[in-house]
């Protein structure tokens, strides 16, 4: 009994690694400024580091300084948050809807957000007052609340077991929303877009870093965070939904509260992803599975690691994208779903062997 | 803690699940509860731990009516053993009895060595201390039914609520987990389908069609005329030349 003990221990506490977690992440940053078309040594950027947080004066190339700071460090740390909030809105879904398929765009909001971009961009919605991000944006919410509202008349409109039928009419509601969001950005693309602006959506859609700037990551930073300390927050909730919504309820978790509210802010902080960077796919899908296989299903860990892998997959995603094609930047989510479909398949198969 | 429902309804769709339900069971009773597939049992057990709102009644908890307390406070008090509860998570037995203490940690208050020792305790109560590493995904049916058993344990409930528990179960695990249930000084309600193990109650209830049509103690319940009715079998009692107790057998036509 003592060997279960300790354990059981070390399962609930294996957290040593966590301290890492911070130092990875800055030396993923650091890789993403230094990495691109005009190499940068490290030094270089630390001086400009320096420089620019902490007041010092030294003397480094106003050109370097300036590809540093202004372009890409922003972007590694916009890509960072991205990659953290998408992975960690797949963890929360995964869990609560007990399905294996869920990722963050299962509400209906990357279609949301192509829908508003594509009304901004081309139809011209706002008249120019609305950017492309904020026609995302309010796409995505739209497309969301349509969604939940579905998902709630469906679940009214059928009896049983309601964890289980809650789960079901949320995803039927997503992929129904979805559908309808998709239909629309066609409609609107074929009806009035020129095929160079079909061409820059779909660039949009699949994803683009280039134009992220520093008013990017003051939004991006809190989204991000806000998200990790919600899921930290919750994750013993989300080790309750283990079993499904009836097990979590008679563990004493507000099933309907608890599931709303994490659902909500999940939807949220893509949605600020989104406009601010479009669609990245298969982060949130295969992120937390990968996750799972290396340091299991419970919360207390899955959180953090998730959070951590999905800032450096993003991280490494977006160098391969600005260097794969010398004198070409690739949408990111192609390079994502490259790179992660064999690494995932890979993982699959030896999680099936062990 | 005693645990009582007044005239409790319940209905899905139109369709009464529960009609008038009305109920006590003593505090540290061992309440067994039979009656045909479909008569009910489940939905009750679903109400009396707080999992749906009844459509009309209520159920109380000592005197405090469940629909005034929230779900965790419930569930500090109250732990059930679901039918049929599976997961696709990699997760070991040890983690899933852990699961159990969920109603008392907060983000803020983390796991102690105190919750260890409820864990262990359980996992040795249910004869799976030795599998605590195991994956979820190995088990076989009858384990995963005691890894719940133990995961309900780990709640250390006032009233163990337990649906169909010795389903799946081998015979030596059926009767070390029926005594176990016995023995446990807390309050019991378990529904049961072999009605020789339910004579082993402290009292049993009847549940027919969704009414819950006779309680009492197993000997005054469970008559030849009780079982015709309710069951459609015919029974006859026998006399265990061991211990001097009756077995009932029982044919589908005379």
């Amino acid at each position: 009994m003592s060997i279960a003990l300790t354990r059981l221990s070390t399962a609930g506490f294996g957290l040593r690694w966590l301290w890492i977690t911070p130092l990875v992440l800055v030396v993923a940053l650091i890789a993403g400024t230094a990495i691109g078309e005009t190499p940068i040594p490290v030094d270089t950027i630390l001086k400009v580091l320096a420089n620019q947080l902490l007041g010092a004066d030294y003397a480094v190339d106003r050109i370097d300084a300036g590809i540093i700071w202004n372009y890409r460090l922003s972007r590694a740390v916009v890509a960072a948050c991205c990659g953290t909030s998408l992975a960690l809105a797949g963890v929360v879904l995964q869990a609560l809807l007990r399905n294996p398929l869920a990722d963050p765009y299962l509400m209906g909001i990357s279609a949301g957000a192509s829908t508003g971009a594509v009304a901004v961009a081309v139809a011209g919605l706002g008249a120019g007052a609305l950017s492309l991000s904020l026609g995302a944006f309010v796409g995505a919410l739209l497309a969301f609340g349509i969604v939940v509202m579905l998902a709630h008349a469906a679940n009214s409109g059928v009896g049983g077991g309601r964890g289980i039928q809650a789960a079901g009419a949320i995803i039927l509601a997503g992929i129904a929303g979805s559908q309808l969001f998709n239909a629309l950005t066609a409609f609107i693309i074929t009806k009035s877009a020129s095929a160079e602006q079909a061409r820059g959506i779909m660039f949009w859609l699949m994803g683009n870093l280039s134009g992220v700037r520093w008013a990017n990551v003051t939004l991006a930073v809190p989204a991000a965070l806000f998200g990790l300390l919600v899921c930290l927050w919750h994750r013993r909730s989300l080790d309750a939904f283990t079993f499904g919504a009836d097990s979590a309820a008679s563990m004493g978790i507000a099933v309907r509260p608890v599931r709303g509210m994490l659902i909500i802010a999940m939807a949220l902080v893509t949605a600020v992803m989104v406009s601010i960077v479009g669609a990245i796919g298969f982060v949130g899908l295969v992120i937390p599975h990968a996750m799972r296989f290396i340091v299991g299903s419970q919360h207390t860990r899955l959180v953090p690691a998730t959070a951590l892998a999905g800032a450096v997959f993003l991280i490494g995603s977006d160098i391969l994208s600005r260097t794969l094609i010398p004198g070409q930047v690739l949408p990111i989510g192609v390079i994502t779903s490259l790179i992660g479909a064999p690494a995932f398949a890979l993982i699959l198969i030896r999680g099936k062997r062990s | 803690m005693r645990l009582s429902a007044e005239g409790l309804t319940w209905a899905v769709h139109g369709t009464p699940l529960l009609v008038d339900v009305n109920l006590t069971i003593e505090p540290g009773q061992t309440f067994g509860l039979v009656g045909p597939n479909g008569s009910g049992k489940t939905s009750l057990l679903r109400l009396l731990a707080g999992l749906n709102k009844p459509k009309a009644g209520r159920v109380l908890m000592d005197s405090q009516p469940l629909h005034t307390l929230k779900q965790r406070a419930i569930a500090q008090s109250i732990a059930l053993v679901e039918q049929q509860a599976d997961t696709t998570d990699r997760i070991t037995v040890g983690q899933v009895v852990s699961l159990g203490r969920t109603p008392f940690l907060t983000a803020l208050r983390p796991w102690s060595s105190n919750d260890d020792a409820i864990v262990a305790k359980a996992l040795f109560d249910v004869d799976m201390a030795h599998m605590a590493d195991r994956l979820w995904h190995t088990l076989s049916g009858g384990e995963r039914q005691r890894v719940h058993i133990a995961r309900a344990l780990a709640q250390q409930p006032k009233i163990l609520l337990l649906d169909e528990p010795t389903n799946h179960l081998d015979i030596r695990h059926q009767l070390s987990i029926l005594e176990l249930v016995r023995q446990l000084p807390i309050t019991v309600i378990i529904s049961l389908h072999d009605l020789n193990q339910a004579m082993e109650c402290d009292r049993i209830g009847v549940m027919d069609r969704g009414r819950l049509i006779d309680s009492g103690h197993p000997e005054d319940v469970l008559t030849a005329s009780r079982l015709q009715q309710t069951f459609g079998v015919y029974t006859h009692v026998i006399d265990d030349p061991v211990d001097g107790k009756q077995v009932m057998r029982f044919r589908s036509a005379v």
